[in-house]
């Protein structure tokens, strides 16, 4: 890698040069990944135990997600993952020469994001119509009402956490694109980026886990 | 490796943190991890206080069967502040946060933590999340226990749990960002020349607790979410009428707060392993081992939970599997005490208060850790489950293992963090009141709970009124001997006479800087050549 770095950019105080600075940001971000990854797993951990107890109940109340759309969200969170990558990739190899380039890629990353929490919304409503949401005007009937309530309760918080994780990363990637376009970043000092990408990459995966156990698992069943 | 290379420091900053700025805004406001520690000095000895009145008040009501003093409504709210306060307020950041932020890049020979902003915010959100609780406090408490059981705490409880589960789960966060403060710096910033296998056995000890919490913390985190919810929106999947399991709550439970025990140990056993060699003159007895054993207590821990739910109807065989792996997690601690003890065997002992405390933690510890095998054992903790003898056993863990250690690591690097000396005296007094005051506190507590006392009663038979006025006679000197310290560390402040940069003649990289140490730490990088134990025959500094 060159090591052309801008004059204004020097290590924080407790760093003897950049490359320490920047491989203290590489694990500090997977190390708070770890803990993500913990903070889902007591949540899936729920899902496995309680699709084990109720395997029917949940293949029926899977039967009522919105596969089409969460099939489009799929798609888009993939894509948005690949945008970011293309934007980390571009700004690592020079950050002077694909700037533009680098805006694009984390504008697009955005606006994705926007866009799978706008059908995300539009499925919580459509949801809400159907009376899926568990309480007191649940739509299923005495056979599977127990089971069924339990697999939206996961389903909504499962979903609302990851959403809350995708307007995170929207503001994030949002705010690093506008960095981008100050020219806060050179070549050699690209490290901010990175950080969202892995993070948002991180949230993509999540979703990668939730849209079979949510969508798919069971659905074809009889 | 990748660590600091060897260069002086671009800005040396004042030549004594405590005197870099003096304005309230230079002290809520620093990136300094050494102000960073007093601050939580003083919080977790606020919340210490806090927890502490709240068991005076549940001893002086145990001194009579009939139950004198509290209803029994304000009994349940007594034990589970004392509870959350001195969990989550005092014990867990107790030696992490104070002495380790303080000492971590002074041992590292590291000018800061690796992330001194997220150090400040994480003391910000432990504020925060104090604030919540000490508001559930005053409105009128909370009566589940501090290990808020489902249902009862999520349908039927009437107090206040919803303000004290925000307040744990925010603090949570603050734990996290520290765990992953540590384990990153110890990476990374290292000094030239100090290798892992040369690192202090504290730094280890609290490498091994980061691990714990940050990948622990989160578990709590949802766990008590999805508590808030049910209490919340009146359904929720612990919700056994809609066929939800509240045993599944325990299980997500103690996955977080068995781990948390070790968060509570690791570091007092750290402290104590660099007390020991120094006051031993001798290096510390199998330093490999002490290490590996940490990471083993750290790996071992995530799997025993389940020895806290052996009759809460767990099946018969993982009943079974969660006793093997909780006799196998006491191998490692044990091999730290026989460790300890070998490196007192033939050493040049001194007896000043950081080793009395340190002994303490030993003697407390082992006979805390020995009854923790009584109730690993199956049959045995069907007996005694529920009873004062639990009570009593994890009391000499967290408050005969885990305080001692705290006023232990005090006593030794407080010539370092004030620059004064303690009066000595006065602090061997205290250290030997606590030791006798708490024996006398928690021992008869194990026979209480033989007997079948059982734990969260405040009224009781009138046969069992010898052992708890015994207890509560305990109490009161420890409620003494805790002040002590408050007293006489607060006066060396002003008066101490000044200690010099290395009053024990420790071979720590801490002890070749001055005391009070300057705003950044050194001012010239130290290179370490040794490893950090070398006593005999004479005491040679890491970086000599």
């Amino acid at each position: 890698m060159p090591d052309i770095r801008a004059p204004a950019i020097r290590p924080a105080l407790q760093f003897a040069d950049l490359t320490q600075e920047r491989d203290v940001a590489t694990i500090g971000i997977w190390v708070f990944l770890a803990t993500e990854m913990l903070f889902f797993g007591g949540l899936l951990t729920s899902y496995a135990v309680y699709r084990h107890m109720f395997a029917d109940g949940f293949t029926e109340a899977a039967r009522h997600t919105k596969l089409i759309i969460g099939t489009i969200n799929t798609a888009i969170l993939l894509t948005s993952s690949f945008a970011m990558a293309v934007g980390v990739e571009a700004a690592e190899r020079g950050m002077e020469e694909n700037r533009r380039i680098v805006v694009f890629a984390l504008t697009v990353t955005a606006a994705l994001g926007v866009a799978f929490l706008a059908l995300k919304g539009l499925e919580y409503y459509q949801e809400y119509q159907e009376h899926l949401v568990p309480g007191s005007g649940f739509a299923f009937g005495p056979r599977y009402r127990g089971p069924a309530q339990l697999f939206f309760l996961l389903y909504f918080i499962l979903t609302g956490l990851h959403g809350v994780h995708v307007t995170i990363g929207v503001g994030l990637v949002g705010s690093v694109a506008a960095m981008t376009r100050r020219g806060a970043f050179s070549t050699g000092y690209t490290t901010p980026i990175m950080i969202v990408g892995l993070y948002w990459h991180f949230v993509d995966v999540v979703w990668i886990f939730l849209y079979p156990l949510i969508y798919l698992v069971g659905r074809s069943t009889q | 490796m990748s660590v600091a290379t060897a260069e002086p420091a671009p800005d040396a900053g004042a030549a004594n943190y405590f005197f870099a700025g003096s304005t309230i805004r230079s002290w809520l406001l620093t990136h300094d991890h050494k102000r960073i520690a007093l601050l939580y000095f003083m919080s977790i000895t606020v919340f210490f206080f806090i927890g502490g009145a709240a068991a005076t008040l549940i001893r002086l009501e145990l001194v009579e069967p009939a139950g004198w003093l509290v209803s029994s409504d304000t009994y349940n709210r007594l034990f589970t502040m004392h509870g959350v306060v001195m969990v989550w307020f005092f014990l867990i950041p107790a030696v992490p946060n104070t002495v380790g932020n303080f000492m971590i890049p002074l041992m590292l020979g590291a000018r800061d933590l690796a992330f001194p902003r997220l150090n400040l915010l994480s003391w910000y959100i432990y504020t925060l999340g104090g604030l919540f609780t000490v508001y559930a406090l005053l409105v009128g408490g909370v009566d589940t226990g501090w290990t808020f059981y489902t249902p009862f705490s999520s349908m039927f409880s009437n107090s206040n749990v919803v303000w004290a589960l925000v307040g744990v789960f925010i603090t949570g966060f603050s734990s996290i960002l520290t765990g992953l403060n540590f384990i990153v710096t110890i990476h990374k910033l290292r000094a030239p020349g100090l290798t892992w296998y040369r690192m202090p056995v504290f730094l280890w000890s609290l490498y091994a607790t980061s691990v714990i919490l940050v990948l622990a913390t989160p578990v709590l985190a949802i766990t008590l979410l999805l508590l808030a919810i049910e209490r919340i929106f009146r359904i929720g999947i612990f919700d056994p009428s809609i066929g939800g399991d509240p045993l599944l709550f325990q299980h997500l439970f103690w996955f977080y707060s068995h781990p948390a025990v070790y968060i509570m140990i690791l570091p007092g056993m750290g402290v104590v392993s660099e007390i020991i060699p120094c006051f031993a003159r001798k290096p510390l007895f199998g330093y490999k081992f002490v290490v590996w054993c940490s990471m083993a207590i750290a790996a071992i821990g995530f799997l025993v939970w389940g020895h806290h739910m052996f009759v809460a109807g767990m099946s018969m065989y993982a009943g079974l599997v969660f006793s093997l792996l909780s006799y196998l997690v006491s191998v490692p601690s044990a091999i730290k005490v026989f460790n300890w003890t070998a490196t007192l065997h033939r050493g040049w002992i001194r007896y000043d208060a950081p080793m009395l405390y340190a002994l303490g933690f030993i003697g407390l510890f082992t006979t805390g850790g020995l009854t923790g095998l009584f109730l690993a054992a199956l049959a045995v903790d069907v007996h005694v489950t529920d009873t004062y003898f639990v009570v009593a056993h994890f009391h000499y863990i967290m408050v005969g293992g885990m305080v001692t250690a705290f006023f232990a690591g005090l006593h030794y690097w407080w010539p370092k963090i004030s620059g004064r000396m303690y009066p000595e005296y006065w602090a061997r007094m205290a250290a030997l009141l606590i030791f006798f005051g708490f024996n006398l506190t928690f021992f008869p507590q194990f026979i209480l709970g033989y007997l079948g006392m059982p734990r969260r009663y405040h009224t009781y038979p009138p046969e069992f009124q010898f052992w708890h006025v015994l207890s509560s006679a305990g109490a009161a000197v420890l409620a003494v001997a805790y002040l002590m310290p408050l007293g006489y560390l607060g006066w060396s402040v002003f008066r101490g006479k000044p200690a010099g940069d290395n009053p024990w003649r420790a071979t720590g990289l801490e002890w070749q800087t001055s005391s009070p140490p300057p705003e950044h730490n050194f001012a010239v990088t130290p290179t370490v050549t040794r490893g950090p134990y070398e006593y005999t025959p004479d005491p040679v500094p890491q970086n000599a």
